[in-house]
């Protein structure tokens, strides 16, 4: 085992048109079609944004949420070029691919929410950006995080169109953009949660805390570490290999490891600003607040043992609840607990489900086309035998 | 070869510890920048406080009739459309403030409404529009400044051609006051300037020019927040003499009139700072709709929290430069097209899966 060398990462090969690609071209061209409307005739449209609400779905889950859910390959790459843990190489790109796609695309979301989007560029021009804002803090770390990944990915093209002189003079370099990959989504995840501050009483205690900023960079690299656990075994079983578990066992360990201090600081910080009462009030905001912990405290029960980590079902299963507590955090601190006065009420249109849906498809066809023409994925041989090269 | 491979199990051990110490200086800044804004932060920001020649309102909810002069008048000095809430469509009448309505009353009522200014079995007025924040979460929110506070007048503007369209300033302020126009494709945020682009001609708040009791009173905030503790420290019932339109319009703009029976508060004194509308009240301010805020304002706390973690950029060029560093010994391993390098990986941490 100790001499195992890792699979270099190669193309599955395979048809691009199957019935999952369809599908997903589909709910491409529909979010389209919703896009260009919302672009001609104004949000209210398309969407039930209001003055109460005027933050919904476009911005909480496909930024928000899109974007935390995209930290595979920060969390990854923490592990794999901070910690040295080498022997996690092969998750690398993979990660890295969902995170590209899932920023890249959380990128462009925001844009067709902006309701005056063709001064965008003002977010990063001297004399208009305010340094104070949480939001400009976040959106331009966010683009210079999409910028330093699509380098950072950039050896998987170099490699496939043959440009090994390029791709050696990358390699030279491509440490220092490994630490930017790390240093900026820890900033603007970080931020992501200090943007609640300033929102004051509107938002609930439960979520309205000066410590959002650990609560969310430590939701965010579970959640990197939940995304790869569930992205390997949906990669596994749809390409028909095996799942990675000698990688995913240990590293489900890490997170388990940082779960234990997030709920720590959680719960410390809600008992020291002594609003935790407020979690045991018969009411739906107490309700929600349990779900998003209680799908934290699962995979402890889930995964706790090696034995029970071999298991590919159980891995599965502790990455999509890790998925929902982190998506739950988000949700209730922007959407649910965020009580504005009374009136007024927000649920995502149809048409604004439909552009959200699209973006996803969108994350799931890109992810699909380019693990069947670039090398990305380990080669799949080395877990029947290992290669000896 | 081999000399690599032992050369770098040698250096393992301290390279690891080093590792180690990076990691958990880059965890603690994140979580001591939090920490500190807790307790006593180097960055901390403070609340601000109005500026000294500060304008604003007074809003006396006791000597408001009702009439909606101000809400007509508000229209009409910033161009905005009518807004229909009834079938037949006559009449301007909207039941908010919104994108093309910044000045609005609202009605308090209770049990049979025979009384005005009571809580129980009383209606009361109450008008909604901006407070002019002395720290307004509008301003620091706005990622393009596009909201902006007049370093004298302290009116909190807002410029169409700078804003993106965000929305986090609807977001984050506290009275739900900028609002956006989500009918059309190019909306812009809609909120009260205060009349700014009527001083040049002499004017001042249309809302105040209007008001026929001077329940709306325009003129510095200091000078008002005088006229409103002179107010709360005479009996309920007496008589007193009520200035119209601007504080400083003289006698012959007043009336004498009963004093009402004020909740004995001044909302806008230390809310959030202060802010430059004022409002009096004989109904508790919570029943009126006017949030219960904290003399801090959270555009402070916020601030403070990005000064401390990015204050001219000292915490994240460590970060950075720490990262780099462990990075570049780092990744050699597995960048050099392959086979001995992942090799030396395995082999240098024996006994792990």
């Amino acid at each position: 085992m100790s001499t195992q060398e890792h699979a270099r990462p190669a193309p599955v090969g395979g048809s691009l048109v199957n019935a999952t690609t369809l599908v997903c071209g589909v709910l491409i061209a529909v979010m389209a079609t919703i896009i260009l409307v919302r672009l001609i005739f104004g949000l209210g449209t398309t969407t039930n944004l209001n003055d109460g609400y005027s933050w919904g779905a476009w911005v909480v889950v496909d930024v928000f949420i899109g974007s935390a859910l995209a930290c595979g390959g920060f969390s990854v790459a923490l592990l794999v070029y901070i910690f040295n843990k080498g022997q996690y190489h092969p998750l690398v790109r993979p990660a890295l691919l969902g995170s590209l796609f899932g920023y890249t695309l959380a990128g462009a979301a925001i844009t067709f929410d902006l309701g005056r989007w063709w001064n965008f560029w003002h977010i990063f021009w001297p004399g208009y950006f305010n340094v104070n804002s949480v939001m400009f803090e976040v959106a331009a770390c966010i683009t210079l995080y999409i910028i330093v990944m699509w380098i950072e990915f950039s050896p998987v093209f170099l490699e496939k169109l043959g440009l090994h002189d390029a791709r050696r003079k990358l390699s030279k370099l491509l440490f220092f953009f490994i630490a930017l990959g790390i240093v900026l989504p820890m900033m603007h995840q970080a931020s992501l949660g200090t943007m609640l501050v300033v929102m004051g009483g509107q938002v609930n205690p439960l979520w309205q805390t000066p410590m959002q900023p650990l609560i969310y960079l430590l939701s965010a690299i579970i959640l990197g570490y939940g995304v790869v656990l569930f992205e390997s075994c949906v990669a596994a079983s749809a390409y028909r290999r095996q799942v990675e578990v000698s990688m995913l066992n240990p590293m489900a360990r890490v997170m388990l490891g940082i779960m234990a201090f997030y709920l720590l600081v959680r719960f410390a910080d809600l008992i020291a600003r002594g609003v935790l009462r407020l979690a045991f009030q018969p009411d739906f905001i107490a309700l929600t607040f349990w779900i998003e912990n209680a799908c934290f405290i699962a995979p402890f029960l889930l995964i706790r043992s090696v034995e029970a980590r071999r298991n590919p079902a159980r891995l599965f299963l502790a990455g999509i609840a890790v998925m929902l507590g982190g998506i739950l955090l988000r949700l209730n601190g922007f959407l649910i607990a965020f009580d504005t006065g009374p009136g007024w009420t927000y649920f995502p249109s149809v048409p604004e489900l439909l552009v959200t849906i699209g973006i996803f498809a969108a994350e799931v066809l890109g992810y699909i086309v380019i693990t069947r023409r670039f090398p990305v994925l380990p080669r799949e041989e080395s877990y029947v035998q290992p290669a000896h090269s | 070869m081999h000399a690599e491979i032992s050369a770098a199990s040698r250096n393992e051990k301290s390279r690891r510890n080093f590792l180690k110490g990076c990691l958990g200086a880059a965890g603690t800044a994140v979580a001591s920048g939090t920490l500190s804004t807790l307790s006593a932060p180097a960055a901390a920001r403070e609340t601000y406080q109005r500026p000294p020649e500060a304008l604003g309102l007074l809003y006396d909810a006791t000597l408001c009739i009702g009439c909606k002069a101000c809400v007509a008048a508000c229209k009409q000095a910033n161009d905005n459309p009518p807004e229909f809430s009834t079938a037949d469509k006559l009449w301007d009448t909207p039941l908010d403030t919104s994108g093309n309505t910044f000045n609005i009353i609202k009605m308090y009522r209770h049990g049979t409404m025979t009384t005005k200014d009571a809580e129980i079995n009383g209606y009361a007025f109450m008008k909604t529009s901006c407070m002019h924040c002395a720290d307004p979460s509008c301003v620091s929110a706005c990622p393009v400044t596009a909201m902006t506070k007049d370093p004298v007048t302290g009116v909190v503007a807002y410029d169409a051609d700078a804003c993106v369209g965000c929305r986090y300033c609807v977001v984050a302020c506290p009275f739900g006051i900028p609002k956006y126009q989500y009918d059309s494709p190019t909306g812009e945020i809609g909120k009260c300037e205060l009349c700014r682009h009527r001083v040049a001609d002499g004017h001042y708040s249309a809302c105040a020019e209007v008001c026929p009791t001077g329940a709306t009173l325009h003129g510095r905030t200091r000078d008002l927040l005088s006229e409103a503790k002179r107010r709360l420290a005479l009996p309920a019932g007496s008589i007193t003499r009520y200035p119209r339109g601007s504080i400083d319009g003289g006698p012959d703009q007043s009336y004498e009139g009963y004093v009402g029976n004020y909740q004995q508060h001044v909302y806008g004194e230390h809310e959030y700072g202060g802010t430059q509308v004022l409002k009096l009240s004989a109904v508790p301010f919570a029943k009126v709709g006017m949030p219960n805020l904290p003399p801090k304002s959270s555009a402070a706390t916020s601030e403070t929290i990005q000064h401390t973690l990015y204050g001219g950029l000292l915490m994240p060029f460590a970060v950075l430069g720490a990262m780099t560093y462990v990075a570049k010994r780092n990744v050699h391993h597995e960048d050099e097209d392959g086979h001995d390098s992942s090799a030396q990986a395995a082999a240098s941490k024996p006994g792990k899966e």
